[in-house]
């Protein structure tokens, strides 16, 4: 390849090589991340004044706690609707996930660390199922997902027999417990959802991976032309969401110490919202992970301030409802402009 | 006379009771532009989707460099040197334009990085597309701008580059004008003229005669799914060129006794 080196000498105004304050303002504010963390911050905001009990390091170490399954599940279904995709089966994969590791480790005798392999293998096999129903039998996501949440969750209580599983061995639950970060007392689980958040956001950023993922949600005849596997990829998308789903399913058996197989009957909506909340594009191809992370935590954050204040919960629900019909209709707005 | 670039011989193509190609020849040499004309249903689309992999005729050969080859995907195709720009913009939007230059042929970083971490080197993909835009004069500024910013003219200059960079051999560009306004379909035309330049042979498809008797140094006209004339836009003019098209006039193909 001649010339490998050298800026393009084309200058132009609001070139990004000669960046003048407005237009660095604009492209700051054209970032996708740049909405739901100033969402998250007023949010932060509002609560810090109306109670003090809101900002400090124990209460906001809850509240990072109580997002993290959530929060991991909202990975996967990010990954999945960058694709123009959607998982419904996610909270019920994992719920299915949680049943299969407590009750291996505690009823069947098998070793904790294989337990929680085969757990976590479960989902991926699950996110495999919908990958392949999806390219391969040409199914719209949203029926396939649908069908394999019902699977999973009659599954889930024919394995479980309608039975919480209690008298978890340690490593099960080892990600609930808390280690002293300054004065404040942090999870592990919460740092493991943090990490995985980071990444996630390399790989989708960083890597020819992540770039195909985009792409294939942007303009799949475009990336096939290109020579990109759309197949392969889409597959490779569900099983790997599975696979953090599994995860999920661990940080919850953590936070509760028990395989509850009522869990995570909403997981899916409430994941679903967190993506929508932190800028994703439900037609794919566009948004940053990272924004996920706010949204997940405007959730929590919202859930949590409501509570401290001392307002019924069902107002939470009422907030999480306008703030992601909002999201969607700037997600819209944007989309029309572009056309 | 030099041999052939890209060289088909006797291809034929059915769908059910269609013949599509019905022993079709084509014959592209080194450093041209070549324009295949024809009407609806002459078999054009057919005999291009056929040189760049994307349908495996019945029968015949194709030739690369006087060598038989045997493509059953694009992806062939391009492994062998032959880029396809698609008429429907065929870029992705929202990625910016480096992105899209090298989309599908990623180059990682060096070492560690990229060997285990995967990691891509943005930097040099940004230099070497900023490279090939200038050399083919696309008046694009940043290479890290989303494409969906660009206009019509730029988003085709995309994908032009892109086959312009990576084929070796041949640049086949459908209809590259199709969707585009006078003035952007005359940039995109100079630019066929640079990827000329480079050494790369180009076929060219449309239906845009005045363009295509413009640009093109031979003309290959399709008819009922076979060649029956190749001629030279300074020997023939555009309406005896139409009249070979449409079966008013003959050809002048060797095959067609």
């Amino acid at each position: 390849m001649p010339e490998t080196t050298g800026a393009p000498t084309v200058e132009r105004a609001g070139d990004e090589r000669v960046p003048t304050l407005p237009s660095r303002l604009a492209r700051f504010a054209a970032l996708p991340t740049v909405g739901p963390l100033a969402a998250l911050i007023i949010a932060c905001l509002f609560f810090s004044v109306g109670t003090d009990r809101f900002l400090t390091g124990g209460n906001l170490s809850l509240v990072v706690q109580q997002v993290m399954e959530v929060g991991t599940l909202a990975i996967g279904q990010t990954v999945v609707i960058l694709t123009a995709g959607i998982d419904l089966s996610n909270g019920a994969v994992m719920a299915l996930g949680t049943i299969v590791m407590t009750r291996l480790a505690v009823g069947a005798g098998v070793p904790p660390l294989l337990a929680i392999l085969i757990g976590v293998a479960v989902c991926a096999a699950f996110g495999a199922a919908n990958g392949l129903l999806v390219t391969m039998a040409r199914l719209p996501a949203f029926i396939v997902t649908l069908g394999t949440l019902n699977i999973a969750f009659a599954l889930t209580h024919i394995y479980s027999k309608e039975q919480t599983v209690t008298g978890l061995p340690r490593v099960l639950t080892a990600l609930g417990e808390t280690f002293p970060f300054g004065n404040t007392d942090v999870t592990y689980g919460s740092v493991v959802m943090l990490a995985m958040f980071l990444a996630g956001w390399y790989v989708l950023r960083y890597t020819a991976a992540g770039r195909h993922v985009y792409a294939v949600g942007d303009n799949p005849e475009a990336a096939r032309f290109t020579g990109i596997s759309t197949r392969r990829l889409l597959i490779t998308v569900y099983t790997v969401a599975g696979a953090v789903y599994g995860v999920a399913g661990l940080l919850l058996v953590g936070r509760t110490a028990v395989g509850d197989p009522q869990a995570g009957a909403t997981d899916n909506l409430d994941s679903i919202t967190a993506v929508v909340l932190g800028g994703i594009s439900l037609f794919g191809g566009r948004g940053s992970i990272i924004g996920v992370l706010f949204g997940a935590l405007i959730v929590g954050v919202i859930r949590n301030g409501l509570q401290l204040m001392g307002v019924a919960s069902i107002y939470r629900v009422l907030i999480t409802g306008i703030l992601v019909i909002l999201a969607v209709g700037v997600d819209q707005v944007a989309r029309r402009r572009r056309a | 006379m030099t041999d052939p670039v890209l060289e088909a011989r006797g291809l034929v193509k059915r769908y059910g009771h269609v013949t599509a190609l019905d022993g079709a020849d084509f014959a592209l040499l080194p450093g041209e532009i070549l324009a295949v004309i024809g009407d609806n249903g002459a078999g054009k689309s057919t005999l291009i989707k056929a040189l760049s992999g994307a349908l495996t005729p019945d029968e015949g050969r194709i030739l690369l460099d006087g060598r038989p080859v045997h493509f059953h995907s694009p992806v062939d195709a391009r492994r062998a040197g032959i880029e396809t720009v698609y008429q429907d913009l065929a870029v992705a939007p929202a990625l910016d334009v480096a992105a899209n230059l090298f989309l599908g042929r990623e180059v990682r970083r060096k070492g560690l990085l990229g060997g285990v971490f995967r990691l891509l080197d943005t930097k040099r993909m940004q230099a070497e597309s900023s490279a090939h835009m200038r050399d083919l004069k696309i008046g694009i500024g940043s290479m890290s701008q989303p494409v969906e910013t660009l206009s019509g003219g730029q988003r085709q200059g995309v994908a032009v580059a892109r086959g312009a960079a990576f084929a070796r051999h041949v640049v086949i560009m459908d209809e590259p004008t199709a969707a585009l306004g006078v003035k952007e379909s005359g940039m995109v035309v100079d630019l066929i003229r640079k990827v000329r330049e480079r050494g790369l042979a180009v076929i060219l498809i449309s239906h845009d005669i005045p363009t295509v008797f413009d640009v093109a140094d031979r003309v290959h006209i399709q008819r009922l799914g076979r060649r029956v004339a190749v001629v030279r836009p300074g020997d023939v003019d555009m309406a005896e060129a139409v009249a070979i098209m449409t079966g008013a006039a003959p050809g002048n193909d060797p095959g067609l006794a």
